[in-house]
């Protein structure tokens, strides 16, 4: 495949996710602040962002496994999930943080546990659409191509 | 008087026999003698003590001393006569001794004492001279004081009138009043400046019209003085009327009054003034008194002729004023009526035109549709070609029609531009593609060359500017028969103005406005460069126009020239002559358009290098987020924008690492009252105002109360995330500039 190609993969591949609401707006200002001063900046936050969720997600399981449930430690986790997925823009984890949170002011613990399984789905899907993306950056970089830059025309 | 002792008594007896008479006599002087002399001293004493002031009591004593004792020798003497005792002569020539000696003492004395007493005679002399004197001025300050009284009630009088003639009745009659003349005149120059004219008189009622020459050398010898100057009563100016009285008639005096022009007013010059006319005033005293002008009289009137010139130039003035603004009242009433006048023609002609447009558009569309139709229909050659001519003229026509409705309207003003967003690319291109037939069946290359700083969307009239666009290219086209044409379209640069072709023109480019600077050289047939201001002038055709294709109609430059006028812009054609082709360029003044909206989704295509990109230069920020990812991506997002930024992830670490020199601190505040109690924990650490950084909120809370709570632990600005790289930038310039900013919730 020449570069071209994969770049036209890559814009169709992008596009497709925002499509399907899998990232936001704020995915694209992400994008717009890598320059030649911060090369991995977009790499970083999202490298950081599936650390720090991985760490959210374990801690959530352990407190909802709680004989009796802390509904104010959740909800400071979800918090944290819901403020990371917004700032990279994940829609989709984000919406489910925020379904979650509202079951938490219930205190609704089956509820909670339903929501925290859609949060992790949620997180795997988009976690393995930006590893695609990311995979298909690194090939077009590898090529000689250049990362082409998003022109959505909606 | 010898003594011839006798032997018995020691008496003495005076040398010569006691003649009976002589000794009586002397016996009597001596008597008398001594009673003077012992009188004198007392009336002496009695008179000094009566008079206050005599300085020399002590001689007095003396004198008085001596006369005492030459009374008391011519007293004793009366015993010397006859036989007298030896005590008595003792007693005599002691009483003389002593007399010798005071006596010579006071004679010394005296030869001290007299010169003083001479010399208070002389000073005593001296004062009653001066007093003399002293009373000789005062009266003089007298006579000068009541002058100037005189003259300040004069002067009073004169100005306190503005009209010429009441003014010079006014000198004349006060004049006459305090200085008891007889006759007093006042004679003015003709309007000729030849003659002079008895024009006022103090006396005589009606003035019959006398005239003088006015080159009479008494005149000549006034005039050219400031001073009042004694003239012959025989002389013409002062024959005012034949004179009766038996004794010779009184002095006159003359002085000049200078008749000041308001052209003549220059202070520098004043009194000393070149050119002007005089007016001659004449003073008579009473002939039959023995009065003499008096220099204080003198000088009284020539203040007093001073002060009427003055008077009189603030009459003239006045005069003048009046009339000026009498002048101006005419002439403000005659242009209002040419303005209305105007108005009512614009309007007339703007009616006619309007009518006009529909009344003449409407046939003239008539002609092209149906024209074109028939182009569909069956036709011969013939007719076809008919059809096509007739349809090229009627577009023509079309063309003309509209392009003078267009000029009538650019002219009067009421045409104003449409200003929208645009793509100036997209212009270009479709002037290209509008042209692009034409030359090529002309077989003209043609060629667009875009910078690539120009923008590629402006904010102007679209359509005027490719109406101008057009237009010029067509031009080109039009006069060249062969060659190639180039469209040259690039930003205008400061340094690039230094245009000796338009030195007037200085335009500036700002952060909203840019000038563009479109260039369209062609190959044709050029331009004589005497013509070229012709060129813009409406109707006017160029003799070098020989070619068959259609003529000009001579408006087009016009109307470009009009809109790019209208586009704050200049439009200019070189031509090195005919058959060298030519250059036409202009410069127009475009907005650039705001950065899109972030509500929208559409996502505007990154323009390189032409928003206006801030840079912080380096501005030292702390972020305080215990969130990793949002922490990394406001570091990140503040990085972009060239902040020097600094993380923590805790309040603890926060007051830590903050220092002075963080201008801005943003803090997350969705955790809870974390960040509220951090904001007031940094005021207390900076306790002046303006070493503190700024505290900014970040927050994904959309309510009143967080913005509530902000305010009140007295942060400065609050912002909503999500935040965009614009908004960030924003966000900055408005907290650096105004040092607050709470985002609208």
């Amino acid at each position: 495949m020449d570069v071209g190609q994969m770049q036209r993969q890559w814009l169709d591949y992008t596009r497709s996710l925002f499509i399907e609401g899998f990232l936001d707006n704020q995915f694209l200002q992400l994008q717009q602040l890598q320059d030649e001063n911060n090369p991995e900046f977009v790499v970083e936050v999202v490298s950081l962002f599936f650390d720090d969720s991985e760490r959210l997600l374990k801690d959530l399981n352990f407190a909802l496994d709680q004989q009796g449930v802390d509904f104010k430690k959740v909800d400071a986790h979800v918090h944290q999930l819901k403020g990371s997925s917004s700032s990279i823009g994940a829609q989709r984890v984000k919406n489910a943080c925020i379904a979650f949170r509202n079951f938490c002011e219930e205190q609704n613990v089956e509820a909670c546990l339903r929501c925290l399984q859609q949060v992790k789905q949620e997180y795997c899907l988009v976690k393995n659409k930006l590893e695609t993306l990311f995979r298909l950056e690194q090939q077009i970089v590898a090529a000689g191509g250049s990362i082409p830059m998003m022109e959505l025309g909606f | 008087m010898w003594f011839k002792a006798t032997e018995s008594c020691n008496c003495i007896e005076p040398q010569w026999p006691a003649d009976e008479l002589l000794v009586k006599y002397q016996y009597i002087s001596d008597f008398f003698i001594a009673l003077a002399y012992f009188s004198i001293p007392l009336e002496l004493i009695y008179f000094v003590k009566k008079s206050a002031v005599f300085p020399y009591r002590w001689v007095l004593v003396q004198f008085g001393a001596f006369i005492v004792l030459c009374g008391a020798t011519h007293l004793i003497n009366l015993w010397t006569f006859t036989v007298h005792t030896r005590t008595v002569a003792m007693v005599m020539t002691a009483a003389k001794v002593l007399t010798a000696v005071v006596s010579c003492a006071t004679a010394l004395m005296l030869v001290h004492i007299i010169p003083d007493l001479l010399s208070v005679k002389t000073r005593e002399l001296f004062l009653k001279n001066k007093a003399a004197e002293l009373d000789r001025e005062m009266g003089l300050i007298r006579t000068q004081e009541e002058t100037g009284r005189h003259v300040r009630m004069l002067t009073h009088e004169i100005r306190s009138t503005l009209d010429r003639h009441t003014i010079l009745k006014t000198t004349l009659i006060e004049l006459g009043r305090t200085l008891a003349l007889e006759e007093c005149a006042l004679w003015m120059p003709t309007r000729t400046g030849l003659e002079l004219q008895l024009a006022y008189t103090l006396r005589q009622q009606n003035p019959v019209g006398y005239t003088v020459p006015i080159h009479l050398p008494v005149i000549n010898q006034v005039f050219s003085s400031n001073r009042a100057v004694k003239i012959s009563p025989n002389c013409p100016v002062a024959r005012l009327r034949p004179h009766t009285g038996k004794y010779l008639p009184g002095e006159v005096v003359a002085v000049r009054v200078p008749l000041l022009n308001l052209s003549n007013f220059q202070i520098y010059d004043w009194p000393e003034v070149s050119t002007r006319s005089y007016a001659l005033m004449v003073l008579m005293l009473p002939s039959d008194s023995a009065r003499q002008w008096h220099v204080h009289e003198l000088e009284l009137v020539e203040v007093v002729a001073d002060q009427v010139a003055v008077a009189l130039s603030h009459a003239a003035i006045l005069e003048e004023s009046m009339r000026a603004r009498n002048l101006l009242i005419e002439q403000n009433v005659a242009l209002d009526l040419a303005r209305r006048e105007a108005e009512t023609a614009i309007h007339a002609r703007n009616d006619f035109l309007a009518v006009m447009n529909h009344e003449m558009r409407t046939p003239m569309h008539a002609i092209i549709a149906l024209s074109s139709l028939l182009q569909e229909t069956e036709l011969t050659a013939e007719q076809r070609l008919m059809v096509e001519t007739i349809l090229k003229s009627s577009n023509l026509l079309a063309t003309l029609i509209n392009d003078v409705l267009d000029l009538s309207r650019l002219e009067d003003g009421s045409l104003q531009l449409e200003t929208t967003t645009f793509s100036l690319h997209s212009v270009f291109r479709e002037v290209l593609n509008l042209i692009k037939p034409v030359a090529s069946v002309k077989r003209l290359s043609l060629t667009l060359h875009l910078a690539s700083d120009l923008p590629v969307y402006a904010v102007g009239d679209e359509k005027r500017l490719m109406q101008t666009i057009l237009n010029v290219v067509g031009n080109a086209v039009k006069f060249s028969k062969e060659g190639s044409i180039s469209i040259t379209a690039i930003v205008a640069k400061p340094e690039s103005f230094k245009d000796a072709r338009i030195p007037e023109f200085l335009p500036v480019p700002s952060d909203s406005h840019f000038y563009l600077r479109v260039q369209v050289n062609d190959s044709g047939s050029g331009i004589n460069p005497q013509d070229i201001p012709k060129l813009f002038t409406k109707f006017a055709q160029s003799q070098a126009v020989q070619t068959k294709g259609p003529a000009g109609s001579g408006l087009g430059l016009a109307i470009c020239r009009r809109f790019v006028n209208l586009m704050e812009g200049h439009i200019w054609i070189e031509s090195e002559g005919i058959g060298k082709g030519c250059t036409v360029t202009f410069i127009v003044k475009l907005g650039i358009p705001d950065r899109p909206n972030e509500s929208k989704l559409a996502f505007a295509p990154k323009v390189p290098g032409n928003h206006v990109s801030t840079n912080f230069g380096g501005l030292k920020v702390l972020v305080m987020d215990d969130n990793g990812v949002n922490r990394s991506v406001t570091k990140g997002l503040l990085l972009h924008l060239g902040c020097d930024v600094t993380t923590a992830g805790s309040s603890e670490e926060c007051l830590r690492i903050i220092s002075p020199e963080h201008r801005v601190v943003f803090m997350d505040v969705c955790t809870g009252l974390d960040g509220y109690e951090l904001a007031i924990r940094i005021q207390e650490k900076f306790k002046k105002r303006q070493d503190r950084p700024l505290i900014v909120a970040l927050t994904g809370n959309t309510n009143r109360v967080t913005k509530e709570n902000c305010m009140r632990v007295g942060m400065d600005g609050l912002i909503l995330k999500p935040v965009s790289v614009d908004k960030m930038r924003g966000v900055l310039s408005e907290l650096l500039e105004h040092r607050v900013l709470f985002e609208a919730i």
